[in-house]
């Protein structure tokens, strides 16, 4: 290939970069002059929406990102929380959508192993990984592919690298048929006096690059995923990354080594747009200057140009400050580690990142101004609207409510997900103490009796409905999750996954998220530390529901006061907390029986909400409860049918619906319930309490027998119940 | 008693054998990285689970030829106590340590989730803290733990009662729908001729204390200390 860098930029040139004229402009304003090709690529991924967050930083602003217990927010490679003890926990949640569709496994994979990056490059042991995934529908021809792969990728990776995949959510519809959906969440712990920060300093340090070599994978993958699909997709394929799982884990233990010194000035993980966001991120956040010899770049291919090595998104690579002289230490742990170690520049006072190759300046831009000067656009946006209420009245009863609970459980959206998290290894590290399938997962802090509890949830029919319910609703869901296993929820990340921005209705579903997102935060006492957007979630001119995903993160000083969903024994009582009124507007009964996508969604009263866990989470850490469950998907009645399946065990069930239809009243989906199964001597006194701080509760059952049973007459079989439930996904996937 | 653990590049359950050891035996073990050449005279080397080398050519197949293999080697030819857990099974296959091979899954899937085994040999120094026969239940995490050995092979191991654990429903009976990985005669765990060489591929450092879900791994641990004293 014919390398000139002076080319001159032609504006076709520029838009294959996906710059717009007047981005265009205001880079010929920060050079004073035209770029060169190695200069324009650098703008370009710079620039791109998935770098830039250029039509959501906006919105972004408003959220909450501040308590006491919150050391770093949003801004730094993932968020900080203090979780006592000089301890912190580190985490993230982040995108792989668009490669993902294209190459299931090595996009899943390799956003596995970019969002463990953004947590180890801050000090942080990985200790848990979690992900929100979302296929199309199940009868879409490439669902089965899609999800196989990229369980496949997911398992491929975390299995490799030895953090546990502890949980996560599994969503089908058919508004991601052309876009599937693949977040990651990582969570680590580190020490407070020993978190790595990405903005270099000292003038004459050795910048250096470790790990792999750099190919030519991945190029414009930041663009890529900055942009609509289109029919040639397909194409693409060449800018999917591929990941090395076991470069990824020499890295972790090699990085957290040179961490364990005092070598290290700044240190940044090569992600997006690789090299260059992390110098730029690096030599702007410190404001300095970087320059670079690219020809000390380790290199996996021979040829490579300036612009590729700048623009490859190559996986597993670091970049770090060193402390000077000490390049001989750090080189001996990278070599330990059997991993490429080069300096490839050295810090200087210019402001600028300087890059030369083969004794010629190829890019030579002011860092400050690329980082800082990126575009900031206030998208015209439509005000969200909900959809119009729909009564109970409008919703046929099942024909038979036994039946109706079998083909609930049975289905896509609500059956055992065990497929899934069986290929992912969730106990190595032999901390894992609430595996997949329980509200959260719980994960020990290693050594200690302190534990972590983690879910990732979002409600896209909710927030297709109504984007600031569903925002709200999304987050209090996490916050029920957490609370439902006794820890206190402390903070979280969000991974915000929607349409094309340009169009108003799509800038509307954001700002409506983002503003239910808030004012849920706010409430609850629970910022928003960390995120990740990735909007152009469409596929010629059709855009996905609004899936603003939350990882929410919670605390227990005592893990042995974990509660799961499994009721522990025989003849304990069970209480519904929470007012039911059979909200079945955009319930998942309406879909599943009716067939129906419609309705408002439930009503969220947050300040209720704190109350009713407040009240259940204190009830746990006193030791009354053996099992809580909360209620979301399908209700009432599949809440109860989980906790019997945990159990193994059944229940018999006194309901006293009042004028609220059977039907309503055990699939409706109001909001701040929770079911709490307690030995029998505990009720009278758990009910007392309850009422006395105002909460409405009631008896509803108790446990025992091998059915459900409601009202005496109508009966379903707990062994009967597992069978349904555990045969869609294995069925589904096994044909070919 | 005195241990070690090998640790290989990407060996990610090392910590957790740590830990088990540790926390069962009341010493820290001594770590042995792949290259040393020289490793500590201990009573019970542990090669822990986790993917050396990536599982890269084949699982456990680099991790045959490390360095400190050669001296792991010598330690077992001297009568020392070795065992292999998970990949470090499959390690002890690759260095012919233990006869047959461990191949990918019937499903073609990584496996992750309790097991029923049945202790078909509780007069070993690794299993003497179990009953003959008792069920227990521990945690597999592979893709490539489908164990195969030549018919007169198998003869052998069975006729001698080196099939150690072996994969059971919850009766006891050695299923095919018990057989997770499809191994033959439902082998989960096996023992040298000398017996002092046992490798499995369930976990039993995972299960070692009550918060975990469970303490039938520390059985296993306990039975080590037993032989020895």
């Amino acid at each position: 290939m014919t390398w000139n860098n002076n080319i001159e930029i032609t504006p076709e040139m520029v838009k294959e970069h996906g710059l717009s004229k007047d981005e265009y402009k205001l880079c010929l304003e920060i050079l004073g002059r035209s770029p060169t090709l190695t200069e324009l690529g650098i703008f370009s991924v710079m620039w791109s929406e998935h770098c830039s967050y250029k039509s959501s930083k906006l919105h972004l602003k408003t959220l909450p990102t501040t308590a006491p217990w919150v050391i770093h927010g949003p801004g730094e490679n993932a968020g900080v929380i203090d979780i006592g003890d000089g301890q912190a926990a580190i985490f993230k949640m982040e995108s792989h959508n668009h490669p993902s569709y294209i190459e299931p496994y090595q996009g899943a994979a390799t956003g596995v192993g970019g969002i463990l990056r953004d947590v180890f490059t801050m000090g942080a042991r990985p200790v848990a990984n979690m992900n929100a995934l979302r296929f199309g529908s199940p009868d879409h021809p490439k669902t089965r592919h899609l999800l196989s792969g990229v369980v496949e990728g997911i398992g491929g990776y975390g299995n490799c690298v030895g953090v546990p995949t502890v949980g996560g959510e599994t969503n089908f519809h058919p508004s991601y048929d052309g876009n599937i959906l693949v977040n990651a969440m990582t969570v680590g712990i580190a020490d407070q006096d020993k978190i790595f920060l990405s903005a270099a300093a000292g003038i004459g340090n050795p910048v250096v690059y470790v790990g792999s070599k750099t190919g030519r994978d991945g190029i414009h993958g930041a663009t890529m995923a900055s942009a609509e699909f289109t029919e040639d997709s397909e194409e693409k394929r060449p800018t999917v990354q591929v990941g090395d799982p076991f470069t990824e884990k020499l890295l972790i233990e090699a990085c957290l080594e040179l961490m364990s010194t005092d070598m290290v000035v700044a240190i940044q993980d090569m992600g997006a747009a690789g090299l260059t966001s992390s110098s730029v991120e690096m030599a702007s956040g410190g404001g300095v200057g970087f320059e670079f010899n690219l020809d000390n770049v380790p290199q996996r291919e021979e040829g490579m140009t300036p612009y590729e090595m700048m623009l490859s998104e190559s996986q597993e690579r670091m970049l770090i400050v060193l402390k000077p002289g000490r390049e001989a230490e750090a080189e001996a742990i990278f070599h330990k580690w059997d991993l490429d170690f080069a300096v490839i520049g050295k810090i200087n006072d210019s402001g600028k990142l300087t890059l030369s190759f083969k004794g010629e300046v190829v890019a030579d831009i002011p860092a400050g101004p690329l980082a800082d000067n990126s575009p900031e656009y206030d998208r015209p946006w439509d005000q969200p609207t909900s959809a119009p209420e729909l009564s109970y009245d409008d919703v046929a009863a099942p024909a038979d409510m036994a039946d109706s609970l079998l083909k609930m459980m049975a289905s896509p959206n609500l059956c055992s997900r065990a497929w899934i998290w069986q290929q992912y290894d969730h106990q190595v590290m032999a901390d894992t103490i609430q595996k997949p399938g329980g509200d959260a997962a719980v994960v020990r802090v290693h050594g200690t009796k302190k534990a972590l509890a983690i879910s990732t949830d979002c409600t896209p029919r909710y927030c297709y409905a109504d984007p600031v319910e569903g925002g709200k609703l999304t987050v209090a869901e996490t916050w029920r999750n957490i609370t439902s296993v006794g820890a206190t929820p402390m903070a979280i990340t969000d991974c915000l996954n929607f349409g094309n921005p340009e169009r108003p209705e799509i800038m509307g579903q954001f700002v409506g998220c983002i503003q239910g997102i808030r004012e849920a935060c706010a409430t609850l006492d629970y910022p928003v530390v960390s995120g990740n957007v990735s909007l152009y979630n469409e596929t010629n001119g059709t855009g996905i529901h609004p899936t603003p995903a939350i990882g929410g993160v919670g605390l227990m000083q005592d893990h042995d006061k974990m509660v799961t969903i499994a009721p522990q024994s025989e003849g304990e009582v069970l209480l519904l907390v929470g007012e039911t009124k059979g909200h079945l507007g955009a319930s998942i009964y309406l879909d599943v029986m009716e067939g129906r996508e419609e309705g408002a969604p439930p009503a969220v009263d947050l300040k209720l909400e704190k109350k009713n866990g407040d009240f259940v989470r204190s009830q746990i850490l006193d030791g009354n409860i053996s099992a809580c469950h909360d209620l979301s998907d399908g209700g009432l009645l599949v809440g109860l049918a989980e906790m019997a399946m945990a159990a193994k065990m059944g229940m018999d069930l006194g309901i006293e619906n009042g004028d609220i239809p059977l039907h309503a009243y055990m699939y409706g989906e109001d909001q701040a319930r929770y079911i709490l199964s307690v030995p029998a001597h505990k009720a009278d006194a758990i009910l007392k309490d309850a009422k006395e701080a105002g909460l409405v509760i009631q008896k509803i059952g108790t446990t025992g027998g091998e059915a459900l049973t409601i009202n005496g007459n109508i009966t379903i079989s707990v062994s009967q119940l597992l069978d349904v439930h555990s045969h869609w996904m294995p069925d589904y996937m096994s044909i070919e | 008693m005195k241990s070690a653990v090998v640790v290989f590049p990407a060996s990610n359950c090392d910590r957790d054998m740590i830990v088990a050891l540790e926390k069962i035996t009341g010493q820290k073990p001594h770590i042995i990285w792949h290259q040393d050449t020289e490793i500590p005279d201990v009573d019970l080397i542990a090669l822990p689970g986790g993917f050396s080398f990536g599982d890269y050519l084949r699982c456990g197949a680099m991790a045959a030829s490390a360095p400190a293999l050669k001296e792991v080697i010598r330690h077992a030819d001297r009568g020392g106590n070795l065992i292999g857990v998970c990949n470090g099974f499959q390690v002890l296959t690759e260095t012919g340590l233990l006869p047959g091979a461990l191949m990918r899954n019937k499903s073609l899937k990584f496996i992750c989730q309790d097991v029923t085994l049945k202790v078909e040999n509780a007069d070993t120094k690794f299993t003497n803290a179990y009953t003959q026969d008792q069920l227990i239940r521990i945690p597999v995490a592979h893709h490539d733990g489908n164990y195969f050995a030549d018919d007169e092979k198998l003869k052998e191991l069975e006729d001698e009662g080196r099939v150690v654990f072996r994969y059971v429903d919850k009766n006891g009976n050695a299923t095919e729908d018990a057989n997770i990985n499809g191994s033959q005669n439902n082998i989960a765990g096996i023992i040298n001729r000398r017996k002092n060489i046992l490798g499995m591929m369930p976990h039993p450092e995972r299960l070692i204390e009550a918060p975990q879900g469970g303490t039938d791994g520390r059985a296993f641990f306990e039975s080590i200390i037993n032989a020895l004293n």
